[in-house]
């Protein structure tokens, strides 16, 4: 077959797809492949597409191999390594003209299962594991290493970087090591005699890493909640939420172990349900120890009631909302950013609360850390929004930090010392003029100093009342305590482009790294926009006045229903026509490219031209 | 409804505990449920018990959940830290109270609509992980508070007072108590402080979860003929096994009984039950014979009290987790934060 388009010729810059079917064993050889390409100084995002299912469904694994650093999805594929014949043509469809097909050739297919404007690779991989190994799983096993091995040599990968990971992978267990390395050679001499290798798109040894590292933002978050001081947590399992309460459990088991006692210096329940969760998060937040949950969008729905009792009765909690694919189940193994309103003004009646919005792992881990600081200190729930894209998917971050000297932030908390020494202690009595009261925690004096917490009206003593005007001077005191709130929260990051310009964008969470590679390809078009990440709400001053300083602000988020703009426009005096919405809401992580199509043609209806050459 | 303090004037003759407090340091705020209420009785037993074991009251954290019933923890030692939490739910708060500081006492009170209708998943797990802790269900067969709608303990047959005749079958919250776990399960009736006391007392000094029904009638909804949940009808059908004796740890045993007739059994923090037996048959050892037992007489109509079931020597939450000694919210920096070093070195093993 002529091939009808030149083939894709790139260094350091394009995107490998794995076609999988799930449970088959290809995530380790997956993410050995994207690992090799980092240990090479090149930076790798891979994202890893499943199904909520344990075997059996289609599986995808996609690496965005690009050494400029950008971190988001790009869209499209360059390399498919299509490896699952039940998503065949939809995985051959998504090669870009000039791409490039790996394919399992034991079994001649057809030329119409083929594109004429691809180069198709092919390698009887079934028959060479039938020869080489006997085991049925082995042969499906070493299957995958196998192409990885191939894959090196097709794409100029060195050998020594991924032999040296399998090597810290199997460390101390020989009877594996061996074998692996063994495979992954055998693959790749193949390709050097059976094929034409390099291919266009290969990688070259770069310095482009230098000293990130790579993580999910699940296990940065729940580190977070370590540093962070949290000794309780309760949960309930649920994609993509529960690896962070099991990385919890494994950093604790690191980092929390009394090394005289062998005790354990946390609790970790796993709850029979969210509202379990949340519960025994009040409980021991109520009783003085840091606590969080960690769920998704059906879990925070269960939590409702509860979630109404903390804010009124004013106890700390910590939620991670790890946003999934809504309403319902929708698409539990998807990304979204569409819990927004649910958390914002979780429960019934008048509550609105905090959400924190971290942009990636490394931010999960300071946010996490943070928000214990934030939940004592604010006496209330603090949300940390994050979503499947940040918290099960391993980025490449600047490493994580730790000032030694920083202490817990325990908030208003009355001591047997001021009670003693007769300080005046109402629970709900505002002293300090910031919404926020004093607390104490119980078994602390033996006669002061006690109080009897409730969802039902209190005066300021914590007294019963069912006076409307004590309910009123309490719900603006909350407001009030609200207004406070801006001072502790992480504030807006706004970067002005190159030249003035009449048009904004905000965005948040795992937005980022589309928007920032978006606004270079647009500055590159001499296309300005300044920029405004929001990392919280309740909304900064700095929020309003970065509308008010635009005509037109596009506001970028995951969601169909535009939930960040609604919460601007409900929250804000803000002309609402100005807020442009960009949603997406697919369940696959957003992407510059998309980004870049939508603005650029709201950006052409606003009549926006690049007036302006790109700033030398 | 607004709170009604209780003048604090002691009187000087009233007799002291060890900490050298009267009953009055035991007691809460006025009642504000209707006179003759059943749960008001309880609260009585329990200020007593509490005084009567020498428990410095703010080391006790007493939880509810909503309902009448649920409203009571007002009403006793006013020198406690209280939490109303929400309907059903107050087993997992205090779960997470209880995971927080293991060195105070919980206390747990609810009712049956709160315990064994809406809750009863939350009641459940809480007993299945053996989490230390009095909780008493006082039981109506009600909800008190939303004006006398059958709850899920009211036995099938029964008559609400306008007439309405319950067809669902009770739950029995004994049974579900012994079936999930708790290491202490007990059944009394409001109008027997006698046997109420040194119940609550055993079930203070109990490490593990104790459990104790309390028939608790509710005189505005559920206590007329038709009901068996009245005072009429507890008073006439009421079976107990056993009358405890209580003795905390370290006190001399002297009174003498008939041998075959008492059972003796030293809790973990020394303290010794005494049983005195009043059916012979019945060993408060034997989970399945309990069971069994009251499976038979229930069927005979008879409502059975008395400490039905304790094992002494039961594990806790904290021991199954392997918790440290120190209360958890009393852990510092020092003993939380790995530190800048630990988090170069997590860093370097993710390049
Ligand atoms: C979520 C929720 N649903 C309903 C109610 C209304 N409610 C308040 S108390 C109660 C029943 C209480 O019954 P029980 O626990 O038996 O207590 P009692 O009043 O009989 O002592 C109900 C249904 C509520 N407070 N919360
Ligand atoms: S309604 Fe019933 S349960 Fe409630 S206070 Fe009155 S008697 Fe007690
Ligand atoms: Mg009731």
């Amino acid at each position: 077959m002529k091939q009808t388009v030149a083939p894709i010729e790139r260094v350091n810059d394009f995107v490998v797809k794995f076609a999988n079917v799930n449970g088959s064993g290809s995530a380790s050889a997956n993410l050995l492949f994207a690992k090799s390409i980092l240990r090479m100084g090149i930076p790798v995002a891979p994202r890893n597409i499943f199904p909520s299912n344990i075997q059996g469904l289609p599986t995808w694994f996609e690496v965005r191999v690009n050494e400029n650093g950008w971190r988001g999805r790009r869209g499209g594929v360059d390399l498919m390594v299509a490896m699952n014949p039940q998503t065949w043509e939809q995985d051959v469809k998504e090669i870009e003209p000039g791409g490039y097909l790996f394919y399992d050739s034991t079994k001649p297919l057809p030329a119409a299962k083929f594109r004429d404007d691809i180069t198709i690779i092919g390698m009887p991989l079934t028959g060479i594991c039938n020869r080489e190994y006997t085991d049925a799983r082995q042969r499906q096993l070493f299957k995958n290493i196998i192409y990885v091995g191939a894959l090196s040599a097709l794409l100029e990968i060195e050998p020594e970087a991924i032999a040296e990971l399998i090597g810290e992978l199997y460390k101390g267990k020989e009877a594996l090591l061996k074998p692996n390395v063994q495979a992954m050679r055998m693959g790749r001499t193949y390709a050097q005699n059976e094929l034409d290798w390099p291919l266009g798109i290969r990688v070259k040894r770069a310095n482009a890493v230098g000293e990130k590292i790579f993580i999910e933002g699940n296990s940065a978050a729940a580190l977070g909640c370590v540093y962070g001081g949290a000794t309780v947590a309760a949960w309930y399992p649920i994609t993509p939420s529960s690896s962070l309460a099991e990385a919890f459990a494994r950093h604790c088991r690191r980092f929390r172990t009394d090394p005289a006692t062998g005790k354990a210096r946390y609790a970790i329940v796993q709850a029979e349900d969210e509202l379990a969760s949340i519960g025994i998060v009040i409980g021991a937040t109520w009783n003085g120890a840091r606590a969080f949950t960690c769920t998704s969008g059906p879990g925070i729905s269960l939590m409702q009631e509860f979630i109404g009792l903390a804010y009124f009765a004013e106890i700390p909690a910590v939620l991670f909302d790890i946003q999934r694919g809504s309403p319902s189940t929708g698409m539990p193994t998807r990304t979204q950013q569409a819990d927004l309103l649910s958390c914002a003004y979780a429960s019934h009646g008048d509550t609105k609360h905090v959400l924190i919005f971290p942009q990636d792992p490394k931010e999960a881990f300071e946010f996490a850390a943070l928000s214990f600081d934030l939940a004592d200190r604010l006496q209330t729930p603090i949300f940390v929004m994050m979503d499947l894209d940040i918290g099960m998917q391993d980025w490449l971050c600047e490493p994580l930090a730790w000032d030694d000297s920083r202490k817990l932030d325990r908030g208003k908390v009355m001591s047997y010392e001021d009670l003693e020494a007769g300080k005046d202690f109402g629970r709900y009595l505002d002293v300090d003029g910031d919404g926020i009261a004093y607390r104490t925690y119980p078994g602390t004096h033996p006669n002061r100093g006690s109080y009897f917490t409730r969802g039902s009206t209190k005066d300021r003593y914590a007294r019963y009342t069912e006076d409307g005007a004590t309910y009123v001077d309490n719900m603006q005191r909350l407001q009030r305590k609200f207004e406070t709130a801006k001072q502790y929260l992480p504030t807006p990051v706004r970067k002005d482009a190159a030249q003035k310009t009449r048009c904004g964008a905000i965005y948040f969470g795992s937005t980022a790294p589309a928007m920032e590679e978006a606004l270079a390809a647009l500055a590159g078009q001499g296309i300005h926009l300044d920029t405004l990440r929001i990392r919280a709400f309740p909304f900064h001053d700095e929020i309003a006045d970065f509308i008010a300083d635009h005509e037109q602000v596009y506001v970028v988020e995951q969601n169909r229903d535009a939930q960040m703009r609604m919460l601007l426009v409900n929250e804000l005096a803000v002309d609402a026509a100005k807020l442009i919405p960009v949603l997406h809401y697919d369940g696959t992580p957003i992407t510059a490219r998309f980004i870049l199509r939508e603005v650029g043609e709201k950006l052409a209806m606003f009549n926006v031209t690049p007036l302006r050459k790109v700033a030398p | 409804m607004t709170y009604l303090a209780k003048p604090r004037l002691h009187h000087p003759d009233l007799p002291k505990n060890k900490l050298g407090y009267t009953h009055r340091d035991y007691e809460g705020t006025v009642s504000t449920l209707c006179a003759g209420c059943g749960h008001d009785s309880i609260s009585g037993a329990i200020i007593q018990a509490f005084f009567e074991l020498d428990v410095p009251p703010h080391r006790v954290a007493k939880l509810s959940g909503i309902g009448c019933s649920s409203k009571t923890p007002t009403y006793f030692l006013g020198n406690s830290h209280g939490f109303n939490s929400v309907h059903g739910r107050m087993p997992s708060v205090l779960t997470g109270a209880n995971l927080a500081n293991r060195d105070l006492i919980y206390f747990g009170v609810s009712g049956d609509g709160d315990s064994a209708s809406i809750g009863l998943g939350q009641f459940a797990h809480l007993m299945r992980r053996g989490v230390n802790m009095v909780y008493i269900v006082e039981n109506n067969g009600v909800y008190g508070l939303t004006k006398g709608q059958f709850s899920a303990t009211a036995d099938k047959g029964s008559k609400a007072k306008r007439g309405a005749v319950n067809n669902d079958e009770p739950i029995d919250m004994v049974m579900l108590a012994l079936q999930l776990g708790a290491s202490f399960v007990a059944r009394s009736f409001s109008g027997d402080k006698e046997q109420l006391v040194p119940l609550i007392r055993a079930a203070i000094a109990h490490h593990g979860a104790a459990f104790i029904d309390v028939i608790s009638p509710c005189v505005a909804f559920n206590n007329h003929p038709g009901s068996t949940k009245s005072y009429d009808f507890v008073r006439e059908h009421n079976e107990a096994v056993n009358r405890l004796d209580f003795m905390p740890a370290k006190t001399e045993i002297t009174t003498e009984y008939a041998p075959g007739t008492l059972q003796e059994v030293v809790q973990h923090d020394g303290s010794v039950l005494r049983l005195r037996k009043l059916h012979e048959d019945y060993d408060a050892s034997d989970k399945a014979g309990a069971m069994n037992y009251l499976l038979q007489r229930q069927a005979a109509g008879e409502i059975v009290t008395g400490l039905l079931y304790l094992r002494p020597d039961a594990d806790d939450l904290h021991r199954l987790l392997n918790t440290v000694d120190v209360p958890l919210n009393q852990l510092s920096e020092k003993e939380l934060i790995p530190g800048a070093a630990a988090l170069e070195k997590f860093n370097a093993s993710l390049r």
